[in-house]
């Protein structure tokens, strides 16, 4: 392997540095412990289950508070389960939506057995083969940069983003996984009532 | 009753837009269907609403936790087979306690020609009911504009999650033979 590989936490933190207004949807597995570790935030929704829903969950977030950035941050497992969600997207194509996937090209809450992405997948391909027309593999630290600028602000459309990343597993970060508290929580910060 | 005579002259998807509109229902995720050919044209051309087409019903569910999250309501318009694509999703309506909505034409009960419709669509009240979802029927055009007042009304202020099953009576049996 010799394509750059980042080192997880810090990527993240460096997506999530000097957050204002940003929306946050993780995907289940590291990237929600990723994602809490960078800082818990009442503009987090962490997903603890529904694999493959993760881009889905930052569409209609995305579709109803449009003037408002949403990050999904998500994993390579959690994106291939739901792949044909990126045609989903693209048809809609939010210019408030990015999608960053954590490719480590392993299911690493499962033992770290290869993903698809070990193997001839290309994630970005497949982004781009649905019509996202933004679609990014981060090779450099001014990449990096780059993309957090981008996903800060509302762009022309949806921007999908691939991070390879160390497949090192690292020690769990817990945030809250009460998913009514997480929901109200949210909705609280975008001064919406509970129901 | 006049109330009954007006929605059945303008017909029963009018009368589903109508219940959408009134409890402002925002998103519309769908797969189509023959049975919702109607209601996705009014869909399409109300401003106010937002269509987003899926390549499978599961990824509705995802998209109307999002809707919610953001502050709109929505709903998963599909067919009967799209309720088995959707059963681990519904993780999110239980854990989160979603005000959910769908609505569901039926395939594989009534003068059904193709086989393959019925091993799902015998279950899918069964499917739904299992992960926790309150499910109404409407058998007749007369009775869809009260059964989605209520449902909507049971999702979005009270916050049952709900699913409204358009019987294929009602709809009419898919003709495969010409």
């Amino acid at each position: 392997m010799t394509a750059p590989r980042f080192q997880r936490r810090p990527a993240v933190a460096r997506l999530l540095a000097g957050r204002r207004d940003l929306l946050v949807v993780s995907g289940l597995g590291a990237p929600t412990y990723d994602v809490a570790a960078a800082g818990d935030h009442d503009r987090n929704f962490y997903l603890w289950g529904a694999m493959g829903s993760a881009a889905l969950v930052g569409l209609g977030l995305a579709l109803a508070q449009p003037k408002t950035p949403v990050l999904v941050v998500t994993g390579d497992g959690e994106m291939l389960m739901g792949l044909g969600g990126l045609a989903t997207v693209a048809l809609c194509n939010p210019g408030n939506l990015s999608i960053v996937v954590l490719d480590n090209g392993l299911y690493g809450e499962t033992g770290g057995q290869e993903s698809h992405t070990s193997g001839p997948t290309d994630l970005p391909a497949v982004a781009r083969g649905c019509g996202i027309a933004d679609t990014r593999t981060v090779t450099s630290e001014a990449e990096l940069a780059a993309l957090a600028t981008r996903l800060h602000a509302i762009g022309n459309g949806t921007l999908f983003a691939r991070i390879p990343i160390d497949p090192a597993p690292l020690p769990r970060i817990l945030p809250p996984r009460d998913g009514v508290y997480l929901k109200n929580r949210m909705r609280s910060a975008l001064g919406l009532s509970p129901l | 009753m006049a109330g009954t005579s007006r929605v059945d002259a303008l017909g029963w998807p009018a009368a589903i837009h109508a219940a959408l509109k009134k409890h402002d229902v925002r998103q519309v995720a769908y797969v189509p269907d023959g049975g919702h050919t109607e209601l996705l044209q009014r869909v399409h051309a109300d401003p106010a609403m937002t269509p987003v087409l899926l390549t499978s019903e599961q990824e509705g569910v995802g998209v109307l936790m999002g809707a919610w999250l953001g502050g709109q309501r929505g709903v998963l318009v599909m067919q009967s087979s799209g309720v088995g694509n959707c059963v681990n999703m519904l993780s999110l309506v239980r854990l989160c306690q979603l005000p959910f909505l769908a609505l569901v034409t039926m395939r594989g009960e009534w003068g059904e020609f193709n086989p393959w419709q019925v091993p799902m669509g015998s279950a899918t009240a069964q499917a739904l009911q299992l992960m926790g979802i309150q499910v109404q029927r409407a058998e007749t055009p007369g009775e869809v504009g009260a059964a989605m007042q209520a449902a909507c009304s049971m999702a979005f202020e009270g916050g049952t999650p709900m699913a409204v099953l358009l019987a294929q009576r009602l709809i009419g049996a898919k003709e495969f033979l010409k």
